[in-house]
């Protein structure tokens, strides 16, 4: 997918002057946040299931290339084929090799990041082959001109359902319908003939099974068990980091993705699919692949961003981030929105092509208490601000400023000085008014706000003449 | 006891009155309270600008003027949160400095926390005739812990009706220099604030962070609420308003 994060903050202007937008976000936000937060409470003990989670993840990453090993050697003894791709032009170079093998015309599709990540849509369209998606989001999107999606598991977080109708109309040729019922009884009736006419079904994966060779999908709406067993051929496309040692562990972590990611006990789907079909099986694949993606993981095994490959992409970050609920997915300018977008962007499309993401966020940590797998979004986006000091990335006014202040604060009488001085031009802005309306030093901040006024003297000064 | 007020920069700067109704409730608890000159700033805005050699710096001389008192207390769950949660990773990489920073990261404190769960403070000075709401500061709740404190010491002041707005635990937007460098954004995320805050209908919002308060304020008076107050705890505990 194209970079267009290095626009955050233009793109971020608008989306906040979107007013439709703005208040599509506003309904969104408040159920998923709900529904986790009852969610949690009916395990006994969320926090040490999480710590749990979290151990589990870091244990497995520690030794990925040994569970990746042992999970191509299961999945290739129940007749899956199991292939690596480094990167996005990798991955659709395998599916297309893969379609051409097998005289495919149509693809159907199940929700997969990683194919976003690749531009895997684009890449089959330009070789002949029809993909269709099928989570009813990601067709929504497909049939809006490929919009690209707002959120990791509600890809069309941003639409309202007037915005849907209204989309269905002209692109089902059909009368409009507002109840969301009919608009996917509709969606059904258009995919039902693709899912039968499709000769390949692409799904991501939301964890792989060493232990099993299996993959483990996640999903609310059945599209996924139609997208892996109708057709003759099942690829999974998604990265080497989804692997887990055993089922047991799986369980763990299914105890945590869907009361994190949508407030489910359950997702209203979970299948575990092991191996193409065998003698005597009724239904599954004549031919399953494996296509398991680097693009940038392998790199972040035991260096300083390690613990972001535990994120299994709920999406619990961007449902309480401040940001995000702010601007919207699309904003963030590539696949991965939000805090963990915010992580995953410089370091997978290149720091220099994200400088605003690590900035923009208020560290408030909402993120960080609600990560399933306990993830320190906040000291990983800290530590991104280093790479951009040490890789002078940062603007010129922005390091004077910061070297200036260290300077001064190192310098008690200086530091005395200057702020005696500040406060007095502080107090001067304001005129005698409790505010400053247009602060020259700051005027961002007085654009959307005013700025209070200083009382007039420094503590150090009164304290001094007090004492 | 010997503590250490860490008034901070920004109540230096912007309201020393707060630093005084802090000193005042120290010394309501018996405390002994040593004021070091020579402050300035915990390092908090280099630590979260990626500059770690200025914070570092910054923390050695916090360090320095503060390594001898009991304890360390400040006004402000942000700069309370940088001594006692991050000078360990700033200090990690200087061997003989990291103990000597744990011991003092393990005697810092916000200040309502200090008051109520360390010297349990039971007589308030402050007298209030009003309702209120508290807005819950990001790191002195997610950093510190601190949620029940302040609320404890609130209600041994009979005058103060308390009523919770939704969201108090959300963000206010500020994030330090996220404040400037995204303007737009941040007055965003207070606007949503300031709504909840004016829907809960009270007299003042209640906090315990400079830069939540001047946010919030600058935000409510743009809005054009002029009525409702922002307070800082300490002063509405010492009854300095």
């Amino acid at each position: 997918m194209e970079i267009r994060s290095m626009h955050f903050k233009a793109r971020a202007g608008e989306k906040l002057a979107d007013v439709q937008l703005q208040q599509n976000l506003k309904r969104a936000k408040s159920k998923f946040v709900d529904m986790r937060a009852a969610a949690i409470t009916e395990l006994d003990d969320f926090e040490a299931t999480r710590e749990a989670g979290k151990d589990l993840r870091d244990r497995t990453l520690k030794d990925l290339d040994l569970w990746l090993e042992r999970f191509e050697q299961e999945a290739s003894r129940r007749g899956a084929t199991v292939l690596w791709a480094k990167d996005g032009a990798e991955v659709c170079q395998r599916v297309i090799d893969i379609a051409r093998r097998h005289g495919v015309k149509k693809v159907t599709k199940s929700k997969s990041m990683l194919s976003e990540e690749a531009g895997l849509n684009q890449a089959l369209e330009a070789a002949g082959i029809q993909p269709v998606e099928t989570d009813l989001g990601e067709y929504i999107l497909q049939i809006n001109d490929n919009e690209p999606p707002s959120h990791i598991i509600a890809p069309v977080f941003h639409k309202s359902r007037e915005d849907v109708s209204a989309l269905f109309a002209r692109t089902h040729k059909l009368a409009p319908k507002t109840d969301i019922e009919a608009m996917t009884r509709e969606a059904r009736e258009v995919l039902r003939p693709h899912f039968l006419s499709a000769d390949m079904g692409i799904s991501g994966g939301n964890f792989l099974v060493a232990e099993t060779g299996s993959v483990a999908l996640v999903t609310n709406e059945g599209n996924g068990r139609m997208v892996t067993t109708l057709p003759r051929v099942h690829v999974v496309v998604t990265g080497i980091e989804k692997v887990v040692p055993t089922l047991e562990d799986l369980a763990t972590l299914m105890r945590l993705l869907p009361r994190s990611a949508t407030g489910q006990s359950i997702s209203n789907y979970f299948s575990v699919l092991t191996g193409k079909r065998q003698q005597g099986d009724q239904d599954g694949p004549e031919h399953m692949y494996f296509v398991l993606v680097d693009s940038g993981r392998a790199d972040l095994v035991g260096g300083e961003f390690a613990e972001m490959l535990r994120c299994i992409r709920c999406g619990a970050c961007m449902n309480h981030c401040p940001v995000y609920q702010a601007v919207g997915g699309h904003a963030y300018g590539w696949v991965y929105p939000g805090p963990m977008g915010s992580v995953l962007t410089p370091l997978f499309a290149g720091l220099e092509n994200a400088l605003d993401l690590p900035q923009a966020a208020t560290l408030c940590n909402q993120c960080g208490v609600v990560c399933p797998v306990k993830i320190p979004l906040p000291d990983l986006l800290r530590r991104l601000r280093e790479k951009q000091v040490e890789q002078r990335l940062r603007p010129l006014a922005e390091r004077l400023a910061l070297r200036t202040w260290a300077w001064v604060a190192r310098r008690p009488a200086f530091y005395a000085l200057g702020t005696k001085i500040g406060v007095r031009y502080l107090n001067w802005l304001a005129g005698g008014e409790s505010r400053i309306r247009v602060l020259g030093l700051a005027p961002e901040w007085t654009q959307g706000r005013d700025f209070p006024a200083p009382e007039g003297r420094t503590f150090r000064e009164l304290y001094k003449q007090r004492h | 006891m010997r503590v250490g007020l860490f008034v901070t920069c920004l109540v230096d700067l912007m309201r020393p009155r707060i630093g005084f109704s802090a000193l005042k409730l120290l010394e309501a608890a018996g405390c002994e309270v040593v004021v070091p000159a020579t402050q300035t700033c915990c390092g908090q805005p280099a630590y979260n600008s990626g500059d770690r050699a200025g914070a570092l710096s910054l923390a050695k001389k916090v360090l320095a003027e503060f390594g001898d008192c009991d304890y360390l207390v400040a006004p402000s769950g942000s700069c309370a949160g940088m001594i006692r949660s991050h000078y360990a990773d700033l200090a990690k990489d200087e061997p003989g400095l990291a103990p000597r920073m744990a011991q003092l990261s393990a005697k810092t404190y916000e200040l309502t926390d200090f008051l109520a769960s360390v010297v349990k403070l039971e007589r308030v000075p402050g007298k209030f005739e009003g309702s209120i709401t508290y807005h819950d500061s990001c790191a002195g709740l997610r950093e510190l812990g601190v949620k029940r404190q302040p609320r404890a010491l609130l209600a041994k002041m009979p005058g103060v009706r308390l009523t919770e707005m939704p969201g108090a635990e959300e963000c206010c937007g500020f994030g330090g220099a996220f404040s400037v460098k995204f303007g737009e954004i941040s007055a965003a995320i207070a606007e949503k604030k300031c709504d909840a805050i004016r829907a809960t209908r009270v007299d003042a919002v209640v906090l315990g962070d400079l830069g939540c308060m001047l946010n919030i304020e600058g935000k409510l008076r743009r809005m054009g609420d002029e009525t409702t107050r922002v307070l800082h705890v300490a002063e509405l505990l010492a009854g300095d308003l």
